[in-house]
């Protein structure tokens, strides 16, 4: 296998995350009630330092913990048909667009990129709870589909988190077309022999689940991430009973065998460096805080297409 | 007796009259009722066609859930020979809201499965009103492995509200369930076609209906997710179903604008419930032309049409 010569080298430099939060602001753990400082918070992945509660990080921010460095390469996703059935709740979807796009300052509900951990290649994909709840739509399927034919082409693993209400209603049956679309994408990787893994992040519900969120070669979740298909109140009004205490949550999928592991996400980056390194045939990795890869001597051949600007993301120039 | 639908009542009303005077005649041998009888006929006859004319989704919702459809069972029974069921997920039960088995379809041997409602009390329970559960979609697996191994067409008749939420359903595993049955739909190197007979709900009828052909009847619904539960949640009010049902796009005749659906199945004047037979014999001819259409097709090609088909899906919108 031709791991590192295949390999095109990270290019965009997106430590600064967009979103990155104020230092003076304090926010509150909505589980244990403690008032954490955001720095202090954002230092710890976003997990309560009081209670070990797991709230949500954006791709951005995954990318920048997971990536050796923070440093990574934007996969260019397809544009689908925007508003592909004309849809009009309450508003239209292309404002409900907006607004999201506005609030979240990403164009869609997922970010697919390349780069290195623990000086290994992989593709990683994200969904992005903040934008309409994660939910698939056209988009986050050509996104899945980008990640996996790059992933393909370049002989890598690809590792997906995610994170979604579900569907994208707005995008009706098209929305639900994306299972087996993904699924499609899914097999493309594993025809491949490429390692797929999935990380379950809260929450994780719906056709995204029954899609290509149950079909890793691994499974890993994030402890007390809700996982299902039909949620918990849907359930309770359907069976009119009360529903156990963790149902539907990491733990409780592991111990009714749906998943492989459930991981704090302090330990989730070694975790993965491991896994994909043997499931890989290579060595053990170099542990620690690895910096940003040196850019190769070469020019790649097949260098990463190229980003739109993104107006207040430092964008560092390509070498080449 | 007939079962008339909401918007049927003035219908229900002429077509009572009509049968009143009938049997007042019967009574009473001196009364001629008949030309006023036939005045009623011709009445309910004009104003049957003119309710179907025209259907709006929320009407078509209602008569692809119409009680006197013919379901899977029915197709089964008439279009089929030789029907031999087989059952169980080979691990924990016999989902009976999933029927299938080894039948022949003019004389050529099938692998056919679908969803069954019941049509009664006691049958809708045992079939857990075509609500599948993980058994179920593990049944369907099993089922198109086999017809994989022995080279057997499979055909399946699609009619579910969607996959039971229920607490036993999600521990064994709904989400995984699910995809791995669209999954197996798109790993089979035999000819797969589905046909959504009534309601194709959701994740519940993808994972049956990932399939080289997709027919449907002219009054069936397909959709991500019911108007009311899409009402509910983007109107916040699940009476707005008809506004819903409107915006998802859902009927036979929008999905195949869409590039979803290749072969919408005409139904009798009134719905397939008022003419159960007619309907089951389009069905039929319908799948025996589909069949027709692939037969010539080796197993690489199946699956790599059925692959690109859904991979192309939903690129141009209403467009397509
Ligand atoms: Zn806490």
């Amino acid at each position: 296998m031709n791991w590192i010569s295949n390999y095109v080298r990270p290019k965009i430099n997106s430590l600064f995350s967009r979103r990155e939060t104020p230092e003076n602001l304090w926010s509150k753990c909505p589980e244990c009630g403690t008032m954490l400082f955001h720095r202090e918070l954002s230092e710890n992945l976003n997990v309560c330092t009081n209670c070990d509660h797991h709230m949500a990080l954006t791709p951005r921010e995954r990318f920048n913990a997971l990536f050796d460095g923070g440093v990574y390469a934007r996969i260019e996703v397809p544009e689908p048909v925007a508003d592909p059935l004309q849809f009009r709740d309450q508003k239209k979807y292309p404002d409900r667009m907006r607004a999201a796009q506005k609030a979240t300052g990403e164009p869609e509900a997922m970010l697919v990129a390349q780069g290195e951990i623990g000086r290994t290649p992989v593709v990683a994909a994200a969904q992005d709870f903040s934008f309409m709840g994660g939910s698939m739509g056209m988009f986050v399927g050509n996104a899945i589909i980008a990640a996996a034919e790059r992933a393909v082409e370049q002989n890598l693993p690809l590792i997906l988190f995610s994170a979604a209400g579900g569907a994208r209603m707005q995008e009706g049956i098209l929305s639900l077309m994306q299972m087996p679309r993904t699924t499609v994408a899914v097999q493309m990787l594993k025809e491949a022999g490429l390692p797929y893994i999935v990380v379950l992040t809260h929450p994780t519900t719906g056709g995204v689940t029954a899609s290509y969120a149950m079909l890793g070669d691994i499974q890993i979740a994030e402890p007390n991430a809700l996982i299902c298909f039909a949620g918990p109140r849907v359930i309770e009004q359907t069976i009119r009973e009360k529903l156990p205490e963790g149902f539907q949550r990491a733990e409780y999928l592991l111990d009714h065998g749906m998943l492989d592991r459930v991981t704090h996400r302090k330990d989730l980056r070694d975790e993965l460096i491991t896994i994909v390194r043997m499931l890989t045939g290579q060595s053990p990795a170099v542990r620690g805080d690895l910096p940003p890869p040196e850019p190769g001597e070469d020019p790649p051949a097949d260098p990463a297409p190229a980003l739109e600007p993104v107006a207040d993301s430092p964008v560092e120039a390509a070498k080449a | 007796m007939t079962h008339y639908l909401e918007f049927e009542k003035p219908l229900a009303e002429i077509e009572g009259k009509a049968e009143e005077l009938r049997a007042l005649a019967r009574a009473n041998e001196e009364m001629d009722v008949e030309q006023e009888a036939a005045a009623l006929d011709q009445k309910a006859a004009d104003m049957l066609k003119d309710l179907y004319k025209t259907l709006s989704p929320w009407r078509k919702c209602q008569v692809a859930r119409h009680p006197e459809r013919p379901h899977c069972i029915d197709y089964i029974e008439a279009l089929f020979t030789e029907y031999t069921p087989l059952a169980g997920d080979r691990n924990f039960a016999d989902d009976h809201a999933v029927v299938g088995g080894l039948a022949r379809l003019n004389d050529r041997a099938a692998m056919v499965i679908g969803h069954e409602k019941g049509n009664d009390t006691k049958t809708r329970i045992e079939r857990n009103f075509g609500m599948a559960r993980p058994e179920g979609y593990r049944k369907a697996i099993r089922l198109m492995d086999i017809a994989d191994r022995f080279n057997i067409p499979v055909i399946t008749l699609v009619d579910t509200p969607g996959a039971y939420p229920g607490k036993g359903a999600e521990e064994r595993g709904q989400s995984e369930a699910i995809a791995r049955s669209t999954e197996k739909c798109l790993s089979i190197g035999v000819p797969l076609i589905s046909v959504i007979i009534g309601e194709g709900g959701s994740g519940g009828a993808v994972a049956l209906a990932t399939a080289n052909r997709v027919a449907m009847l002219e009054h069936s619904i397909y959709s991500v997710i019911s108007p009311e539960g899409c009402a509910s949640i983007l109107w916040k009010d699940a009476e707005k179903m008809r506004e819903a049902a409107e915006a998802l796009r859902l009927t036979a005749q929008d999905l195949s604008r869409l590039g979803v659906v290749d072969r919408i199945i005409p139904e009798p004047m009134g719905g397939a419930q008022r003419g159960r037979s007619e309907t089951i014999a389009n069905v039929g001819k319908t799948i025996a032309a589909l069949l027709d259409d692939l037969s010539a097709k080796d197993r690489g090609t199946l699956i790599k049409d059925r692959r690109k088909k859904f991979l192309a899906m939903g690129s141009k919108g209403l467009a397509a």
